[in-house]
């Protein structure tokens, strides 16, 4: 493989409340560079196409094997994370963004506390007694009731769904389908179920299930795969079995 | 006295476990974190997490388990923690699993079990192949829940820059930098938790561990005063594929679950490797261990890759590199893909190549740093660790205590494969028991700390951080960064020789040099990362001083150091009773007399002071070399 100029346009921003400018890069590098490689070599030497030496561009990235969620931004209009996106399949010049709808920090690097609050909202967890043996596991679980839960149990919270989402924003309350799949992950557990009422409750207030949409776009973007959209209808069905429940429920 | 307060450094499993345990027993808890704590390297761990379960009719025990960490670990652990970790795995697993965490299942929904490297009995706990990342979901859930009910306040996006310590020594909290605001602030607390994480990075790229593993918190606790132990003790996971930014880990799980390595018989053979026929495939593992095949330890099996690709010169690289097939092939896929499904995808975004019908092209990584912080113990009547006791993973610095990978205690000379996600979890849990017993035995008339002591290291890290911004030196600490990555691969790396090693400690020095010159490259005042970095990159070159020092220094080969000058080799074809394998084990034992220890390194202006220490055998004496033929 040989060396050859990657060309990327990288939208910058200077502080929070400052304006968001473009710079263009051309970094000699191999095709089997993804993108969190490339911008660790044009960090050592961040010069413009124009011969102009700028600030190192500023991203979050860790575990570089898309597990730990850290990288995701827009890459070509498309919200993914940086570690996975090859530049042998990128359309050139590769354009890069931060994740839209979460508040910039600085350059690539966005504040995505709003999905740490959206698992406490909907009580992403199971409440247990304490963190010591109770010489008792949790109940058995089937493999394929494992296996449906599995696919809910590895999103790595990057953001790429809330990103992609028309509903979510900061215009508005809605928890994004993230935290929601991790209510129905929760709800499926053995024990996780004594709660249902409560997440369900949870997500049939305001800024609750029935934002959402139906746009779809979160379960296309998903680098983990997760049926996100298939999350939200079972929701839909157990909060409908709820508001009649609540309705006749004992008094 | 108000209610004590404490400090953990480090959101990943032990941090995270350390918190939970803290915070339960009513004490409240400050957590620091660089980054949110879920993104920590603990995701990283795909393969599983030992526990002896036996229920796989294999008649597995918890002695063996032990005996299998103690020998793994080449006798250079101490005993009573290993023994007390064991027995107490099952509980942990248990109560992952009350967490919700979503363990694989057998067909009647128990917890499954694998076979994984370094042992003959499937005693590994997994969740898919991502056990690491299940787990720290698992303890993230159960942190978020305290936080909610205000017993935990998390402060993520800071980064740990010394400790404050009173006049007689005791650590009473620490001084942390906003890494967005750039603010430097003193954070008081009557008892300090560093659960940092490993030092891979030291070897980057060629390294398997995420960019935040500097191993920079450890160094600082260091600098300070607390001693290292061990560090020249470095696994280098034998299987992992080549990055520009890191090397991707290739599970351990993918040879226990029937992969086979090999290399093509004939120097130079470039056929596609399907076309290679049976018998002109050299399945090197399985010759040169045949009890334990494809699945040896992971040092023999990077050794052997070693020798196989840089001795023998069958490396199937073109450009001559160190690569070697890991082969799944023969493997029904959908078997294979669920129980491997995460890490072969992992190959094919990656490589570009499905492991289902290529062979994978591996070789040996940096990947776990066995040594760490020394942390003490107290041994229990029944030859464990005494429940509760405030020496249990403390320091050396009264109020400091330390868990997870930046700790020295579990793996001796060498880790393993899934025990790490044990030690991390379990470590974690004794460290926040051991603190909340540390907390309980302060005399409530103990005087607040005095104002001059944080007032004075809060500007000391700010004058540390002026000169940085302005130093205009020829470097930047990026291009300083890759030449130590290149520096420890090549000479403080899987094969270490004495000429090497010093002169690899001088050339630490001249970085140490020219770091304390280079140019940041930009002044921001706002999220400047290249502050964070040079700073990180500082405590980095102090850290591999260390490493190289102890290298030097311990003239034998175990676990996974190894130096061949000193190499005792067993004599080929003998066995106990035979002349020639007694006068090796008298060679053994005398090596052992003169090097099974502890290293201590204590830091010094002018490099550190190296020392050793006993070990604790009390458990299983070293009676039998290892052995894996």
């Amino acid at each position: 493989m040989t060396e050859q100029p990657i060309h990327l346009r990288i939208r910058r921003q200077d502080r929070p409340d400052s304006v968001p400018y473009w710079q263009e890069f051309a970094i000699r590098g191999r095709p089997d560079h993804n993108i969190v490689s490339l911008l660790m070599a044009l960090r050592e030497h961040p010069v413009t196409v124009s011969g102009e030496r700028v600030d190192p561009v500023v991203w979050e990235h860790n575990c570089m094997e898309e597990v730990c969620g850290a990288c995701a931004m827009l890459i070509n209009g498309v919200p993914r994370p940086s570690c996975s996106a090859l530049v042998a399949e990128l359309d050139q010049p590769i354009r890069l963004e931060p994740l839209p709808k979460f508040p910039v920090v600085r350059d690539l690097l966005v504040d995505r506390r709003r999905i740490d609050q959206g698992l406490k909202q909907v009580k992403a967890w199971i409440k247990i007694d304490g963190v010591w043996d109770t010489h008792e596991g949790a109940p058995r679980i089937g493999p394929s009731e494992w296996a449906a839960n599995y696919l809910y149990s590895r999103c790595m919270s990057c953001g790429c769904c809330m990103a992609a989402c028309p509903q979510f924003g900061p215009h508005s309350a809605f928890l994004g389908p993230a935290p929601l799949a991790q209510a129905r992950l929760m709800n499926a557990h053995p024990t996780g179920r004594y709660d249902k009422t409560e997440r369900l409750h949870a997500i049939m207030a305001d800024g609750g299930l029935s934002d959402c949409g139906n746009a779809q776009n979160c379960v296309r973007v998903c680098p983990k795969e997760i049926p996100l959209t298939t999350a939200i209808g079972e929701l839909g069905r157990q909060t409908t079995v709820q508001l009649i429940k609540d309705l006749f429920g004992p008094r | 006295m108000s209610t004590p307060n404490v400090i953990v450094i480090g959101g990943g499993l032990g941090g995270l476990w350390a918190t939970l345990r803290i915070a339960d027993a009513g004490f409240p808890v400050t957590l620091f974190s660089l980054f949110e704590v879920k993104r920590s390297h603990s995701v990283c761990a795909q393969g599983g997490i030992n526990a002896v379960l036996d229920t796989k009719g294999q008649h597995d025990s918890i002695r063996q388990h032990i005996i299998d960490t103690i020998k793994g670990g080449e006798y250079l652990a101490n005993q009573p923690p290993v023994k007390a970790m064991c027995e107490d795995a099952p509980g942990l697993i248990r109560t992952f699993e009350r967490m919700g965490v979503t363990f694989s299942r057998t067909p009647e929904g128990l917890l499954d079990q694998r076979l994984f490297g370094g042992v003959k009995n499937k005693r590994t706990c997994f969740a898919g192949a991502s056990t690491g990342q299940q787990l720290l979901y698992g303890v993230d859930q159960q942190v978020r829940r305290l936080e909610s009910e205000g017993k935990v306040v998390k402060h993520e996006w800071w980064e740990f820059l010394s400790l404050l310590l009173d006049a007689d020594g005791v650590c009473r909290g620490i001084v942390a930098m906003d890494l967005k605001s750039l603010e430097v602030r003193a954070f008081a607390a009557d008892a300090v938790v560093v659960a940092s994480g490993g030092m891979g990075q030291l070897y980057a790229p060629k390294s398997t561990t995420s960019t935040n593993s500097t191993g920079a918190a450890a160094s600082r606790c260091y600098q300070q005063g607390a001693w290292m132990a061990n560090a020249e003790f470095f696994q280098f996971h034998p299987t992992a594929m080549m990055g520009h930014d890191k090397n991707r880990l290739m599970s351990e799980a993918a040879r226990g679950e029937g992969g086979r390595i090999w290399v093509p018989k004939t120097p130079g053979d470039r056929r596609p490797p399907k076309t290679i026929p049976e018998a002109e495939r050299f399945y090197f593992l399985e010759e040169f261990f045949p009890a334990y095949g494809n699945t040896v330890a992971r040092d023999e099996a990077a050794r052997a890759i070693w020798t196989v690709t840089r001795q023998m010169g069958l490396g199937i690289d073109s450009d001559g590199g160190d690569r070697v097939y890991l082969d799944l092939t023969h493997l029904d896929a959908a078997f294979i893909g669920a129980r491997l499904g995460a890490i072969l995808e992992i190959y094919r975004k990656f490589a570009g190549v499905d492991p289902m019908t290529e062979p994978m092209e591996i070789f040996p990584a940096a990947h776990y740093g066995m040594g760490g912080l020394w942390v003490d113990f107290e041994r229990s009547a029944d030859g464990g660790i005494q429940p509760d006791s405030p020496r249990n993973h403390a320091t050396n610095i009264p109020g400091l205590y330390a868990c997870g990978e930046c700790d020295y205690a579990y793996h001796g000379a060498n880790r393993l494969g899934a025990n790490s996600l044990l030690s991390a979890s379990y470590s974690g849990r004794v460290a926040g028991e051991s603190v909340v017993s540390y907390l309980k035995g302060l005399s409530p008339d103990r005087g607040a700390l005095a104002p001059e002591i944080p007032q004075a290291e809060v500007a000391r890290q700010q004058t540390i951080n002026v000169e940085l911004m302005r130093a205009e030196g020829a470097d930047t600490p990026y291009l300083i960064q890759k030449e130590l990555g290149a520096l420890m691969t090549a000479k403080v790396g899987v094969v270490r020789s004495n000429p090497e090693l010093e002169s690899a400690l001088g050339e630490l020095q001249v970085l140490r040099e020219r770091l304390s010159n280079a140019r940041l490259g930009e002044s921001s005042t706002w999220a400047n990362q290249s502050l964070a970095f040079a700073r990180q990159l500082r405590d980095m070159i102090e850290l591999a001083a260390v490493v190289t020092k102890g290298a030097l220094a311990r003239d034998e080969c175990r676990g996974a150091h190894y130096k061949p000058a000193f190499h005792i080799p067993i004599p080929e074809g003998t066995f106990a009773g035979d002349p020639a394998f007694e006068a090796y084990r008298d060679r053994w034992h005398a090596n052992n007399a003169q090097w099974l220890k502890t290293t201590i390194a204590e830091y010094a202006e002018d490099g550190p002071r190296l020392s050793y220490r006993e070990v604790d055998l009390s458990v299983c004496p070293p009676t039998e070399p290892r052995d894996y033929r």
